[in-house]
């Protein structure tokens, strides 16, 4: 494609068809534009609303502070595009290259993006999902009909599942007055993302803000009662939990159940693409035409041993999409690869927490600043004698320090004194992350894969 | 022999355009001489020491070798605790975050915007006083007494105290400002008594808001007590006196320097004239361009540390030169260029890291304030005197006077 004027001409008469219309594809979008794109964009999406953020749908939304259908994303500049709303994608032909439509139509495309992301796993016995009062929490419906019966003051909340979501949801209903019941499989909140040392501090949280937390628990069943109401969940430990309205938080399922059979590298851990968002057909291959960003896309990061990494992470899906717009219609040496180091934030019990770096690759970790003590910390994790990923408690303005060592592999334990030398710092602690094998509700972030020069790479087909 | 780029800074000389100066730091962006500081002066270099955690802010661990020729003496008889500008955590966080509770988001997140019509009120107040329009000090007659107002407003000041309040303020800020002409013991003793003065008087009115709590911030911060406790007496008189004298002596400068930049831009003050929204991104722009604070002078090492290729022990005083990080060509495109169009503007004006500009909320709005009704109000405004004579402080940088003229004053 190299200076015979293809590139050109994609960029004026091209067709780019951007599948998952929310905050990748709508960046992406943005990003075409702005690079000069002018052919055609035709924006697929199975919700029937214009782009909209999903991080307040579990804060401000859950507080009755925000309506849920008023967290539309800022539009940074006009796209332009054909909107199809509404309508889910059902299928992919590489070959022709066109996605098929639910409703019979066909699209073709010159570039095909696909920023699916991932939907909440529902509670897996159908007939108990579908009780009233039983929710999930992942699009902006779901949180409008939850807000709903918050407003009608439920006599319990039950959380099952205290991932970052899970958490933030316990931390509204409490701070809106209503009886918490959080049950957690493993033995303490955000301990997929953040380990147990962490985890600990996360369930003192929840505890001194009044929720009614159970860890190493399973909730085996709901129950509803004559008129197809939730009425109660019984509890691995043989206890029962009356409660009226449950919200199920088990983490999510990547959106690629449409590619199924096509022939793209698209399984349940998501769409596996190099550096710069290509994605790999399932021979390993890479392909020219289609990319892929956001929860969506599996990444190989340089910095993490060319792990394959899934990020469940708003910045993730903003800087991905951008490096996908631009790639698109770059040439092959102007392409950029996705080199950001992961960064998350979440608030909750009011507390500011952020994290940079994959902490739940470290296995050991060390309170350099602050204590954990009084919710105030700045924990550093590490793994072969490196730093590989930070968390902040209240103490965000210090992560652009902690990022810097990640970036350029500093070595762990940091051997420095800081402003802030309180006896429970400075000596690394096993950061206490559960044993793979057993599931929690699923770590924010994901790893799998194998280096690119790796040949037995292998894909689980789509299912 | 030349003379050193440390004493360049510091020469009086040199205060109206540092700018060069600041340009031939830059070759070297980690730089020392003999037994002085070591200056830092590239955009990427400051802003990562500004988030460093081996990097205190307490004098007390300055290395007693360290030479700092910007250091203050010791002032014994002052005898205030330091306030949280020159603290490290864990006591910096907790007096910033109790300081923070009547203040700002989220516990307070109305109280900035609240006072906006208040801040409109004495604006105009002070544009109607100006009198003479042939010949305005502006300085003395409208960026000077503003800030303090505001500051008495959010304290708490009684209005009949204010006139007193205002004369401690002002001599305490003019010895911040080491004038070479001046007696020193005579200035050194207006200063002490001052301080005395205004210590009690803050006390006073501390003990009275325990008693009577209005509300006001100082109310506020004397009767809270919330996870973190309360603040004990001499921490409150520090506070205060760090929110009266940091708040005030910046956002002089900035207006100051505001209104210099836009005399010598009539375009852009002609654009804020007839539009006055135009005050938020020329805002932005002046912290970047004439930032008040130039450089940060009170910062040491824990431990040794390699910036560039260069290692800066332990103990050694540090200087930040956030005025010098805003020009960086490495970071800004055309830096040396005003322009309030910029896109790209994360400047070093407000500083960045846990000890980031607690005012700025309020700064900004002061500022935005001012400009949009200078330029809406003074007819045909012109410098008298370009550059203006500038104040002694090499680190709060901006004119003594700024003698403008102007046809008239619109009502
Ligand atoms: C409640 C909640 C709180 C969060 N809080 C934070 C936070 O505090 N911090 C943080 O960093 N991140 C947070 N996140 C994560 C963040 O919102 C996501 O990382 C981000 O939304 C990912 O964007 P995306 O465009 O990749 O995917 P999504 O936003 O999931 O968008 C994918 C879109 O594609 C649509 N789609 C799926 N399949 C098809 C199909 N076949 N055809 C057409 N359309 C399809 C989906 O319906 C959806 O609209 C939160 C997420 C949730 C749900």
């Amino acid at each position: 494609m190299l200076g015979d004027g293809s590139l050109e001409r994609l960029k004026r008469e091209g067709r780019i068809v951007v599948v998952g219309a929310s905050l990748a594809g709508l960046r992406a979008a943005e990003t075409l534009r702005a690079e000069g794109f002018v052919g055609s964009l035709t924006m697929i999406g199975d919700e029937p609303h214009e782009p909209y953020d999903r991080p307040p749908l579990s804060k401000q939304v859950l507080l009755g502070r925000a309506a849920a259908d008023r967290t539309a994303l800022p539009r940074l500049r006009s796209v332009d595009a054909t909107w199809r709303l509404g309508v889910p994608a059902t299928g992919l032909d590489m070959a022709a290259r066109r996605v098929r439509l639910a409703d019979g139509d066909d699209v073709p495309y010159d570039r095909l993006l696909i920023a699916t992301g991932v939907r909440a796993r529902p509670w897996p016995r159908e007939a108990e999902a579908e009780l009233d009062g039983v929710f999930v929490l992942r699009t902006a419906d779901d949180s409008a009909a939850l807000a709903r019966r918050l407003d009608a003051g439920p006599k319990r909340v039950l959380v099952i599942g205290a991932g970052f979501t899970g958490s933030e949801i316990a931390s509204a209903c409490r701070e809106r007055g209503f009886p918490v019941t959080v049950a957690e499989r493993g033995a303490a909140p955000l301990v997929g993302a953040l380990g147990g040392v962490v985890g600990a501090v996360a369930a003192e949280m929840q505890r001194e803000h009044g929720v009614d937390l159970r860890c190493g628990v399973m909730v085996t069943a709901l129950e509803g009662d004559a008129s197809g109401r939730v009425r109660a969940a019984l509890l691995s430990d043989g206890s029962t939990v009356e409660t009226d309205v449950v919200i199920v938080s088990l983490g999510a399922t990547r959106n690629t159940g449409w590619l199924a059979g096509s022939g793209l590298g698209a399984g349940p851990r998501g769409i596996a693409c190099d550096a710069g968002c290509r994605a790999f057909d399932i021979r390993g291959i890479v392909t020219d035409d289609i990319y892929a960003a956001g929860d969506v896309a599996r990444c190989p990061h340089p910095l993490f041993g060319y792990q394959f990494l899934s990020l469940e992470h708003w910045g993730n899906a903003v800087t991905q999409a951008r490096i996908a717009a631009h790639n698109m219609i770059s040439e092959s040496t102007d392409r950029i690869p996705h080199m950001e180091v992961p960064a998350f934030w979440s608030s909750q019990f009011g507390v500011n927490i952020k994290s940079v770096g994959v902490p739940s690759l470290g296995t050991e970790i060390l309170i350099s600043q602050g204590s954990l003590k009084d919710h105030r910390f700045l924990g550093v994790y590490g793994y072969q004698g490196r730093v590989i990923g930070a968390v902040a408690f209240d103490h965000a303005r210090w992560l652009p320090f902690y990022q810097e060592l990640i970036e350029t592999t500093a070595p762990f334990p940091p051997s420095f004194p800081t402003v802030d030398r309180r006896s429970d710092g400075q000596r690394p602690i096993d950061a206490d992350f559960p044993d793979p094998s057993v599931p929690t509700h699923g770590p924010t972030v994901t790893l799998g894969g194998y280096s690119p020069a790796d040949r037995r790479m292998t894909f689980t087909p789509a299912h | 022999m030349t003379q050193s780029l440390l004493h360049q800074i510091l020469d009086h000389a040199n205060r109206a355009n540092p700018y060069p100066i600041y340009e031939q730091l830059r070759k070297t962006p980690v730089h020392h001489e003999d037994g002085g500081p070591y200056v830092i002066s590239t955009y990427y270099e400051i802003r990562s020491l500004l988030h460093d955690p081996r990097i205190s802010s307490d004098a007390r661990n300055l290395a007693s070798t360290a030479r700092d020729p910007l250091a203050e003496p010791a002032r014994e008889e002052s005898a205030l605790p330091p306030g949280f500008l020159r603290l490290d955590p864990p006591e910096h966080d907790r007096l910033r975050r109790m300081t923070n509770r009547p203040f700002g988001p989220p516990h307070s997140p109305h109280r900035v915007d609240g006072m906006r019509g208040e801040l409109h009120d004495i604006v105009s107040g002070l544009i109607d006083g100006i009198g003479d329009p042939g010949r305005i000090d502006l300085v003395e007659q409208f960026s000077y007494p503003f800030p303090v107002t505001v500051i008495c407003r959010l304290l708490g000041v009684p209005r009949e105290d204010e006139a007193r309040f205002h004369t401690w303020a002002d001599t305490l800020a003019a010895s911040l400002d080491p004038d070479p002409d001046a007696d020193p013991t005579e200035r050194g003793k207006g200063a002490h008594d001052a301080r005395m003065q205004l210590g009690m008087y803050l006390a006073g009115l501390i003990e009275e808001r325990r008693r009577n709590p209005g509300e006001d911030m100082l109310s506020q911060l004397a009767t809270a007590k919330g996870e973190d406790g309360a603040m004990t007496t001499m921490e409150l008189l520090s506070t205060a006196a760090l929110l009266l004298i940091a708040g005030h002596e910046t956002t002089v400068n900035l207006i100051t320097n505001g209104m210099l930049t836009l005399l010598r831009h009539p375009d852009v003050l002609q654009r804020l004239r007839e539009d006055p929204r135009l005050a938020v991104p020329i805002v932005e722009e002046l912290l970047r361009f004439e930032p008040p604070v130039q450089l940060v002078p009170q910062r040491t090492t824990l431990a040794d540390i390699e910036v560039r290729g260069v290692t800066i022990p332990k103990g050694a005083s540090l200087w930040l030169v956030l005025a010098s990080g805003n020009r960086d060509p490495q970071r800004f495109e055309d830096p040396d260029r005003f322009d309030p169009d910029r896109r790209d503007i994360q400047h070093l004006g407000l500083g960045s890291g846990i000890h980031s500009c607690f005012g700025a909320p309020l700064a900004r709005l002061e500022t935005q304030f001012a400009l949009s009704e200078l330029a809406r109000r003074l007819e045909n405004p012109r410098l008298l005197e370009d550059p203006p004579p500038y104040r002694q402080n090499a680190v709060l940088r901006g004119p003594r006077h700024l003698y403008v003229s102007c046809d008239g004053i619109r009502p």
